[in-house]
């Protein structure tokens, strides 16, 4: 079982500012879903991973990408080739 | 002949949320033909929602892999198609822009998340559209609107330009009124992307075959099982019966980590979601966050605002079962769990070439009826395992419980989506002789 506290916590942690009034309702869904999790705990590992997988690796090489331009389009606050975002301290 | 496509559809049951009115299209295999893209898929020039808020106004400065494929091939990009936030429901209720309605009754959902592609579809508007599935957002939609949708084998279909939710189980797939139109549109997406890492070199060279005698068809017990309405069961049991006499060969089997698979799936989705639904803090795309004040009560602030609350719950749940002291209890055993699957699915299809069951276990649920989360979350019981084990898995309209379509989901082995598609190709011919 989580608090109310801890999923006031959780949400800072996830940056989420939750509403004090429905905080209440969020930990009893919370609580519903993770008492369902539990099923988990009977899982047991049938064996180790597929051998089988690879990586997929690719050189460090500049290639074409978008124009400046193109990436600040979208921002909503920038300064010269810069994305501003909010202050840091 | 290219050309321009005058897209003036009426769009009663709010299918889409951008739409172009003209679409320049030009030569090829789809040339001309108006084809509808799910919300999450980038579209170049084409403002693109994911169906949040939070995303608002953001136009992609390049397009998907498959939007590229479809616009070499001709088609005409008419717009992009309502769904679930971030693809995060059942019923295209939790969408940022309004619930998406069931042409088939405009009082009940059409299934999500890709439920304004299946609406957009099965209203006639367009004739194929691209969905994704992560836990069975393309088949839940095709089958309480009463079309056809596939989730290819994961790697199959690039990735490249569909804004994350779950990088592990999602794939880019097809949505149209019957299989052939399906088939076409996995020639033409089924192409090696380099930008996409788990990319497969598989092209899908095929047309669909109504031959099936001889193909055997296990029917898990799990998929029958209790949950399932039973008017659901027998009309799945009835289009079973079709193949069977078309000579299809009907055995029994089963997949006990379906017990389990349902937990798994919410864990790694949400616990993957916590992770890439990080970078939406207004910065870079979507609505500007103020930069004034500092930096974490402003994207508090800005997150709490404008991502819907089943988003907000989702990304709360990942972020509590990757936490330290938790991970150990839901995240090494929710990867514990999908390779179970996988392994079972593996075994089971050494001995059937498909698998067969219901794609949901009841018809479209009505407008508002599933409130409550964690219900909501159990009606994708009988979809979630293909995503978990990678296969391919198709739903084809099979009947009518309450006037409204039933959707049989065929599942197959690792890159046979071919053979999905011609058991549900079979199935339509069977059904209109």
């Amino acid at each position: 079982m989580v608090s109310e506290r801890e999923v006031e916590t959780i949400a800072k942690l996830a940056d989420i500012r939750i509403q004090k009034e429905e905080l209440g309702e969020f930990t009893v869904q919370f609580n519903a879903i993770l008492e369902y999790f539990d099923i988990l705990d009977r899982v047991e590992a049938a064996g180790e991973g597929s051998a089988d997988l690879i990586n997929i690796f690719r050189e460090d090489e500049v290639q074409p990408s978008l124009s400046v331009d193109d990436v600040l389009a979208n921002a909503g606050s920038t300064e010269d080739t810069f994305i501003k975002g909010p202050r840091v301290m | 002949m290219a050309g321009t496509y005058h897209f003036d559809a009426e769009d009663r049951h709010n299918a889409f949320i951008t739409r172009a009115d003209s679409a320049a299209f030009g030569d090829g295999r789809l040339s001309g033909i108006p084809l509808a893209i799910k919300d999450n898929i980038s579209t170049k020039g084409m403002q693109t929602t994911c169906g949040s808020r939070i995303l608002e106004g953001y136009i992609p400065p390049y397009d998907a892999h498959v939007v590229e494929l479809l616009r070499k091939e001709g088609a005409a990009i008419v717009g992009k198609t309502n769904l679930d936030e971030f693809g995060m429901g059942t019923t295209t209720e939790n969408s940022g822009f309004g619930p998406t309605t069931n042409p088939h009754d405009p009082a009940r959902v059409p299934g999500g998340s890709s439920g304004g592609s299946a609406a957009a579809v099965a209203a006639g508007m367009v004739p194929m559209a691209l969905g994704t599935d992560t836990g069975g957002s393309i088949r839940c939609p095709a089958a309480f609107c009463g079309i056809v949708g596939l989730k290819p084998t994961y790697g199959r279909v690039s990735r490249y330009g569909l804004i994350a939710y779950s990088n592990s189980l999602e794939q880019i797939g097809p949505m149209a009124r019957n299989a052939a139109d399906v088939s076409t549109l996995m020639v033409i997406l089924c192409r090696y992307d380099a930008r996409d890492s788990t990319s497969y070199d598989r092209p899908y060279a095929h047309a669909p075959s109504g031959e099936i005698r001889g193909m055997k068809i296990g029917i898990p017990v799990e998929y029958f099982g209790e949950g399932v309405d039973p008017p659901v069961a027998e009309c799945v049991r009835d289009a079973i019966a079709t193949l069977e006499g078309a000579g299809a060969v009907i055995e029994e089997c089963s997949i006990p980590s379906m017990e389990y698979a349902l937990a798994a799936y919410y864990v790694t989705c949400t616990s993957e979601a916590s992770s890439n639904l990080a970078r939406f803090d207004g910065v870079r795309y979507g609505p500007a966050v103020e930069t004034k004040r500092s930096w974490h009560d402003e994207f508090q602030e800005f997150r709490g605002e404008h991502f819907g609350r089943e988003v907000q719950r989702r990304i709360m749940l990942g972020t509590f079962a990757l936490s330290a002291g938790y991970y150990g209890k839901y995240y090494a055993k929710a990867q514990m769990a999908k390779e179970n699957v996988r392994r079972e699915f593996e075994r089971v299809l050494k001995s059937v070439d498909v698998i067969a069951g219901p794609t949901m276990p009841t018809v479209a649920f009505r407008l508002g009826e599933k409130s409550d989360p964690l219900s909501m979350y159990l009606s994708d019981v009988l979809t979630v395992p293909a995503n978990l084990a990678g296969v391919p898995a198709i739903s084809v309209p099979c009947g009518r419980v309450e006037g409204m379509p039933v959707g049989l989901q065929i599942i197959g082995r690792h890159f046979e989506d071919e053979v999905v598609v011609d058991a549900a190709y079979a199935f339509e011919q069977e059904g209109s002789a």
